[in-house]
This record gives structure tokens, sequence and C-alpha cells, in this order.
């Protein structure tokens, strides 16, 4: 009998939890991102030099330099809160940025400052990870197939590219963020920014090929703010 | 004991000597149409080589096998002359080999290295750079564009560095992975290096050519026979050396035509 009050009252508590954690704790900005012009044509990779990598795709997959989806959506921009927002702790969960088939997915791996990485390898083939960062540490590191996965942190906020110095098509980015408070915006476009207490923040959007750009948003009580970014495309 | 080591010297020599003279190991089928003067010079140094080494190994055998139960205090006597004689001698059968394999394979060397390519040979630009082999072709134009070192963009495959938005001669530029060439006809292959030095290597070819960073080198060649040949890099460049290859895809005439204009369309 004990037992079951002792059960009934942890379950009473984690629904507690849960209600307390799923309600919205502050306002949420929201919007798309698009571009206009015509974007740089994305060219189908040549992978003949590495095989095991070649024979995974039926047509050869093409450059994510500038990713885009329906109406003019831009996808892999890193839209985040640079201002306004205090810095917060790392989450204890690790983000895993995994090689396959000779790509990095997911081409663009947001995370924040002191966030444990994990780079891991699901190919038959050795990869050699090289991030390079400006102003983070640098390191450059082999891994043949089958290994552990390469643990690290980033202790600066840093967006750094990332390349494979045996693949050279192998290209990536690490956004190293500050707060929690970002998206990668999907093949739609979209991203939200949830969860924001109320203030003024600098919304600042990021794309690999495209620069960034920033915009202001004041956030009272538990609105939702939408704000939409619009990217030049050059087709060169 | 002595006569035994004569005996094992002798054995030896010959059990080197006989999977050389009975061809056990072979170099991959010849697909070029200078190669067989390549293969008549190795098999010359190997014959020149192979001879001097058997019979060095015999004589050796047999002054072994002579003087193996000389008794102690025995008179020892020199070869008539002394050492000077014989060490010119040496220098003068040394030298004569040396400049006899110069002079036939010198032949062979300037075919490939000191006659100009046609005029009509398909010209090709190869980049070696870590850890990967590049492959340009002109395109409808029939004019490489422009190289800007500071436009190299690998994750945009923009391998050369080329500058489309300002140049027109390299919007049409073909830019692969791996090396299709046409079947019995002349390619003229120009090299650079984007990085340090690296070399492309066919066997099948018959071609060991060396990139070196800053120097703009170049060879030619004409493969005759259709198939899919592995070109590696043979100069060690770091790390991902061993990884370092690409494929040359002799096709026909017909083949090739379609290929390109499918690259073409992907550019």
């Amino acid at each position: 009998m004990r037992t079951k009050i002792g059960y009934a009252a942890i379950l009473a508590v984690l629904i507690a939890t849960t209600i307390a954690l799923a309600r919205p704790s502050g306002g949420t900005v929201d919007g798309k991102v698009t571009y206009e012009g015509t974007p740089a044509k994305q060219k189908p990779i040549d992978m003949s030099k590495e095989p095991s990598c070649a024979k995974q795709y039926a047509t050869p997959p093409t450059t994510e330099t500038v990713v885009t989806g329906p109406n003019n959506a831009l996808a892999n921009v890193v839209v985040y809160v640079s201002a306004g927002a205090p810095d917060e702790a790392a989450p204890s969960q690790a983000v895993v940025f995994d090689q396959k088939g000779c790509r990095y997915i997911p081409h663009v791996l947001a995370f924040q400052v002191n966030q444990e990485l994990k780079v891991t390898n699901e190919d038959q083939t050795s990869h050699n990870i090289h991030p390079l960062p400006k102003i983070n540490r640098e390191w450059n590191k082999s891994q043949p197939p089958g290994t552990p996965p390469i643990v690290d942190k980033y202790d600066k906020m840093e967006f750094i590219p990332v390349k494979c110095n045996v693949h050279p098509w192998m290209h990536g980015t690490f956004a190293v963020l500050k707060n929690s408070h970002y998206s990668v915006s999907g093949d739609d476009g979209s991203f939200k920014l949830p969860n924001l207490p109320p203030g003024k923040y600098t919304i600042t959007a990021w794309h690999e090929s495209y620069g960034e750009q920033t915009q202001e948003v004041t956030i009272s009580g538990s609105e939702t703010k939408s704000v939409n970014f619009v990217f030049k495309a050059k087709p060169y | 004991m002595g006569k035994l080591f004569a005996v094992i010297l002798v054995i030896i020599a010959l059990a080197s000597a006989y999977p050389i003279a009975t061809h056990v190991f072979v170099l991959p089928e010849d697909i070029s149409t200078h190669g067989h003067a390549i293969d008549d010079q190795l098999s010359d140094t190997m014959a020149e080589a192979g001879f001097s080494f058997l019979g060095a190994q015999l004589v050796l055998a047999f002054f072994v096998w002579k003087f193996a139960e000389r008794k102690a205090g025995a008179k020892l006597s020199n070869i008539p002359g002394g050492a000077k004689l014989m060490v010119a001698i040496a220098f003068i059968i040394v030298g004569a080999e040396v400049f006899a394999l110069g002079v036939l394979g010198q032949k062979a060397w300037a075919n490939v290295y000191f006659t100009p390519p046609r005029a009509d040979a398909l010209q090709i630009q190869a980049q070696a750079g870590q850890f990967a082999f590049y492959f340009r072709y002109p395109g409808a134009d029939g004019k490489f564009g422009a190289i800007h070192p500071d436009k190299i963009d690998e994750g945009n495959q923009n391998y050369f560095g080329l500058d489309p938005a300002n140049d027109v001669e390299s919007r049409d530029d073909i830019v692969t992975g791996e090396l299709a060439i046409p079947v019995d006809r002349e390619i003229h292959l120009l090299m650079h290096a984007k990085d340090v030095g690296h070399s492309f290597y066919v066997r099948e070819l018959r071609i060991q050519q060396d990139f070196v960073p800053g120097l703009d080198l170049s060879v030619h060649f004409t493969a005759t026979k259709i198939g899919k040949y592995e070109i590696v890099c043979t100069q060690l460049c770091g790390l991902g050396h061993y990884n370092m290859k690409a494929y040359l895809n002799v096709m026909s005439q017909d083949d090739f035509e379609k290929w390109l204009k499918q690259k073409a369309s992907e550019q």
C-alpha cells in the first residue's frame, strides 16, 4: 500500500514538472528565411575516388553551400539571439556530427559554448575532421572506420567551417552559440525561438554563403512575434 | 663449412634469379603507345643487372670454395696489377654499363618527355592537392578559364579557383574527379600542384610524373585499350597520401562525348 502511494506521489511530481516545462515560459519569435534572386547552382559531388561512399547514392548528392526549398525557402540558416539574452551554461546532452556517405550530417550543426560535441564516423573509410576556428583552439584528427566518436567542446562563440582533409568535397559548419535561443532553418525556411522572457532582443540570421542579417524585436508577455529574413542570392 | 657457404651462395643467387628470368612477376598489361619502349628498357636493365648480379655471386662463390680450406700461414697473392688496376677496371665496367643503359634508355625517355604532343592532342588539366586529383576540360570554347588560388572553394566544388562571375571562359570549364579520355587519341595532360609535391602514376600507362608546386609540367600519351585504371599518388604528400587516388577511364570516342556532355550539364 505504501509503495503504491509512493509511486502515485512520484507520478504526480513528474506530471506536474512536465506541465510546468511544457507551458511556454515566455514569448516566441518565429518566421521564415527566404532568398530573392538566383542562387548558385549546386553541383553533383564526384565521389569516384571513394567508391565505398559513391555506391551509397543512386544519383550523386549535390553540394550544400546553398540549400533551398519550395517558395524560395532558404535552409541551413542559423537564427539566434545575438543580444538581449544572458549567456547560458551548456546543456548536459551532447550534440552529434555524423559522417555518412562522405558527407557531414547535419551540414550545419548549432550548439552551445562548452556543450559536448561528438563526431562519429559511419563510413567504411577513414575521415580526417579538421574544423578551422579563428578564435577557438584548432585541431585536426583522423578517424578510421569503427573507431569511437571524437569528443570535444568549444569555449568561445564562433562559426567554424569544418572540412575533411581526406575528402575535399566534405564541408560543414559548427555554429557555437552563447545561449539556447537558436534554431537552424529547415527546408521550408522556417525557424522558431521559443521561451523568450519579455525583453528587447537582437535576432541574427547567419548563412554560410550569404553572410548575416540582424533584426530587433521586443517581446512582452507570452506573445509570438514573426520575423522574416530575406537574403540576396547570386548565381555565381 | 666454407664450402657449404659457397654452395649456399650459389643456391641463393640462382633462386633469386629464377623468378626474374622466368617472368614470375609480370607487369600489368601496357595500354599506351609508348609503353613497349619502357618495357623493353626495363627488361634490358633487368637482364644487365641480373647477369652482373649472377656473375658477381658466382665469382664470389668460386673464390669462397677455392680458398675455404686454406692452411693457416699460407702465402697470400694479389691480382696482377694490384688494387689500383682492379678499381680502374671496375670503374670502366660499371661506367660502360651505366653508359649503355643511358644511351639505350634515353630513346624511351625522350619519346615521352622530349617530343611535343601533336597539335590536335586533347588538352586536359590535372591538379593534385591533398588528397585528391581533379581534372579540368576546357568546355565548348576550347579555352581554360584563368585560375585564381584565392577563389578556391572546395565546399562549392571550385577546386581550381575559377571565377565564373567575371571570367566568361571559365563558365563552361568541366571539372571532374575522374580522368575520362577517348581511346586512341593523344592526351596532353597539363599538371600543377595545389599545395605540396605529388605524383601522377598509372601503371598500365607506364607513366609516372611528379607534380611540383610552382611548376607547370606536362606529359602526353595515347591510351590504346578501353577500361578503368587506377591513378595513384606516388610521392608521400601527407597524412592522407595512402588514400590519394583517382580513376583513369578510357572510353570509346562516342562514350567519351556522351560523358563530357553529361558532365557539362552538371557544372
